[in-house]
């Protein structure tokens, strides 16, 4: 890509919806109400695994003040098949199950009824009269414990996907993947050295700050309106014609802004149920989760155990790799397996590889996408055993990556050669850095870590409409969830040749845009990016064709330069050039409103790259690990707003070291969780951290307009090898098991004072 | 022809256990159905929930996608992400 000067990109200006969010005013998704509109209220399942004997809504249904009660019944059911829902690939018998339990609850907070209620006082009180009687079974928590034999089995149907001959036993594994590169017995013929460990980590919730709402309007005539904090309002949409069986032009769901994500909110739990409740009750429906709720029932990530082997020569050169993931998918199987077998090596030029995966379901909520869903967790592993390896070999962390870095023409272990990427740009990026070019304090000790993501495209629309004073409305169908109105806005007026202050980017509900898939993916502003950028070049075209009109040329012998219509030559003629609000105020004379408009299935997304450097003290008699100095380093292909670019790495860090250090629920003997909330749950607060250290890198992707790759999700890739790696040296300990808390890690520490003794 | 390129578990289920593959098509549609002819059935598995990388190139929901004649081919699991 030829190096090109902006006005626009690279820039920080504001972003357009900053004034709302710091005033208040930006309403978020418990901050829609109607007149006239009820609380719903869902009764949830106090036991981890248990046959649903009977409901009884009698008494609730007779209390007064409740308009509607509903259970599984009045869901129909769906089959046992695969199929889109608002283009994402669902199991619609598990969804439907997840949202409302039917035969069985299959965790703790699953729902089990529902009410609509005058008041929320009075939806409590309804829910407290709903008589639920249950035939408790054994359960199973931890992913190992649900694929030994004799496992309390969940779903009596299920057979391992992936085996042949297929099993005929019902079993906790939904799925076994492999994937193979070379021969791994060979390669680890070749090896001088061997580092194998077995790595776990505890299941973790994304821990967005805003709770899940929705409110649903149901109307006689059988359309819906829903307004609901989502990261994918078309997926809304979806899911509720599935499981609804309503018609999709029959429902318009508008999203409000978003307190936060990260992939947990791509699914539904509240808005079919409120969609129902009002159906019922001939009402508006607002249901709004507590805290509790959040924790208990709504998609946290899995836990998983990675079992890692990698083999090297003394050189230094990585001969061969072999890794085996299991991860939690949680009640009904889905848990992101897949990318994280595929991410596990995706780092390095390795010849022999071997990778297994298993999908397991245990008595935990569905999980859900959370940031690079999967790659963290076999990344932890992976990352951890290549730097025992760099110990090992007496090498430089980054020195052991460079020598093995995946570079253009790498052929990956899970199939596709790679093509322009940067990861060794990133790795010397990283070594050149402040921070590493800095000696560690005395006290501290420095951890480094890689991590990577595929990042992807697919399905997005957007229109551009220029007003009648010139300037422009840029319409997207994403929620903004890391800065995207900025960046679609600068994109467009980049194009334009305008300023970004006569851009106005708007986020449309699903009956005024086109279908766009979800945020998610770190997709937004490379996809929708393109879309707006498609649909801006279609006003340009439009905005030629009228000066020619006005001018009484050709089109083609008008430019457009500098936001300016211009004659393309001196042989067109001497014309004024013609601004914008020119052309605009001009628009009902020479062939009416001047819009564009551009839907695609963005291909070519570019694979991203990051390196994590951390600088940390470990107290040995307390086991509290405080953090000094770290940076995140990462190839974003172009950062259209660095200030975005850099929040969203500093973002990922952050759930990262949560991740790393503290994070964990906690499961009591009956499957209950015993830490559904923020005292307990410790996510890292401001003044746990430094300020998390930023160096961009910009290898551009060929397949964007302005080479944007992607951002959101690599950042949080390398936080627990990072952090884990910098433990290990300075105590000489290698931590397995995530997270690395003060008790395990004191415990560990006075577990090896006697060795370190006697040493 | 193009070289398809197939996951080691999914070319066991439905390939029996070939993993790459010479095949001739000028899109990801031909080389589909092609490879449909080949292992019937196959197709079901290669049109849904799959993403196609087309020398290195990242494709989801792949199917009216050119395809040169040196070109690699694989496909692999759908990639969603948060």
């Amino acid at each position: 890509m030829s190096a090109r000067t902006y006005k626009w990109i690279g820039t920080r200006p504001n972003r357009p919806d900053g004034a709302d969010k710091v005033t208040g005013r930006a309403r978020f998704g418990a901050d829609f109400n109607m007149p006239g509109q009820l609380v719903g209220k869902v009764l949830r399942s106090p036991h981890a695994h248990a046959l649903i004997k009977s409901i009884d809504t009698s008494a609730a249904e007779k209390l007064a003040g409740v308009k509607a009660v509903v259970t599984a019944k009045d869901f129909p059911e769906q089959e046992n098949i695969t199929v889109p829902a608002g283009e994402m690939q669902v199991n619609l018998r598990d969804v439907t199950r997840n949202i409302m339990a039917r035969e069985k609850v299959l965790y703790d907070g699953h729902a089990v009824a529902a009410v609509a209620a005058t008041t929320e006082a009075v939806a409590k009180e309804a829910l407290a009269l709903i008589k639920v009687e249950y035939e408790i079974l054994p359960h199973v928590i931890d992913v190992e414990a649900a694929m030994k034999d004799g496992a309390p089995i969940l779903h009596d149907h299920l057979r391992t996907e992936g085996v042949e001959p297929k099993p005929t036993k019902a079993t906790n594994i939904a799925k076994r993947i492999d994937f193979a590169k070379g021969d791994v017995a060979a390669g680890f013929r070749k090896a001088e050295v061997v580092v194998e460990r077995k790595f776990t980590t505890q299941p973790v919730h994304q821990g967005y700050i805003e709770p899940h709402a929705a409110l649903a309007s149901a109307s006689e005539d059988g359309q819906v309106q829903v307004w609901s904090t989502t990261q994918g309002h078309f997926q809304v949409r979806g899911f509720c014609s599935r499981l609804l069986n309503i018609e999709t032009s029959q429902i318009r769901v508008t999203p409000s802004e978003i307190g936060g994500g990260f992939g947990g909110k791509t699914v539904v739990y509240l808005e079919p149920v409120a969609i129902r409740l009002s159906q019922k009750s001939g009402k508006p429906v607002k249901m709004v989760m507590t805290r509790e709720e959040v924790f208990r029932a709504s998609g946290p990530t899995s836990a998983g155990v990675v079992e890692v082997k990698i083999g090297a020569t003394r050189d230094g050169r990585i001969v061969a790799a072999e890794c085996m993931v299991a991860l939690q998918a949680g009640a009904f199987p889905g848990s992101p397996v897949g990318p994280a077998c595929m991410c596990s090596f995706a780092c390095y030029d390795i010849d022999d590889i071997k990778v297994v995966g298993y999908d397991v379901v245990s008595n935990r909520p569905k999980v859900a996408a959370y940031r690079a869903p999967g790659a963290p967790i076999s990344c932890w592993g992976v990352e951890s055993a290549i730097d025992e390896l760099a110990i090992e070999l007496g090498m430089d962390p980054i020195e052991l990556r460079l020598k093995n870095a995946a570079k253009q023409g790498t052929k990956t272990h899970y199939g596709p050669t790679f093509n322009r990427i940067g990861f060794v740009e990133t790795l010397e990026a990283a070594k050149s850095s402040p921070h590493y070019q800095t000696p560690v304090k005395r006290g501290f000790h420095r951890g480094v870590a890689a991590g990577f993501w595929f990042n992807v495209g697919a399905d997005s629309s957007a229109a551009a409409h220029v007003g009648e004073d010139g300037t422009v409305t840029v319409i997207s169908g994403n929620p903004d969830i890391g800065g995207s109105r900025a960046s679609l806005a600068m994109m467009a007026a980049e194009e334009l040749g305008v300023d970004y202050e006569k851009v106005r980017p708007v986020i449309a509900d699903t009956s005024s845009i086109g279908f766009n898939f979800v945020t998610g993916g770190s997709r937004v502003t490379f996809a929708t990016g393109l879309a707006v950028v498609n649909a801006v070049k279609e006003v340009v075209r439009e905005l030629k064709i009228r000066a020619a009109k006005i001018w009484e040329v050709e089109p083609e012998a008008v430019v457009w330069e500098n936001g300016m219509a211009k004659p393309a030559s001196t042989n067109v003629g001497e014309f004024e050039p013609l601004s914008l609000s020119q052309l605009a105020a001009m628009a009902g004379k020479t062939g009416g409103p001047i819009n564009g408009h551009a839907q695609l299935n963005a291909q070519g997304a570019g694979p991203g790259f990051g390196v994590h450097i951390v600088d940390l003290a470990v107290d040995h008699d307390t086991g509290i690990v405080t953090i000094d100095r770290y940076t995140a380093v990462q190839d974003v292909g172009t950062a259209i707003h660095p200030s975005y670019v850099e929040g969203q790495m500093q973002g990922g860090a952050v759930q990262g070291i949560g991740w790393a250090l503290n994070e964990e629920y906690i499961y009591n003997a009956k499957g209950k969780l015993d830490n559904p909330g923020f005292l307990d749950y410790r996510i890292p607060v401001a003044s746990d951290l430094p300020m998390i250290e930023t160096v961009i890198v910009e290898v551009p992707n060929p397949s964007h307009p302005y080479g944007v790759r992607g951002v959101g999700e690599v950042p949080i890739v390398p936080p627990m090898a990072a952090v884990g790696n910098a433990i290990a040296r300075a105590t000489g300990i290698r931590f397995l098991d995530l997270p690395m808390s003060p008790p395990r890690v004191s415990a560990a520490i006075d577990a090896a004072r006697p060795k370190m003794a006697a040493e | 022809m193009a070289r398809v390129i197939l996951s080691r578990s999914f070319a066991d289920l439905y390939a029996k256990g070939q993993v790459e593959h010479e095949v001739p098509g000028l899109k990801v549609r031909h080389l589909v159905r092609t490879l449909d002819e080949r292992f019937p059935g196959i197709a079901k598995h290669l049109e849904n929930g799959v993403a196609v990388a087309i020398d290195g190139v990242l494709h989801q929901n792949a199917w009216l996608e050119e395809v040169g004649l040196d070109s690699e081919v694989c496909f692999m699991p759908a990639i969603e992400g948060g």
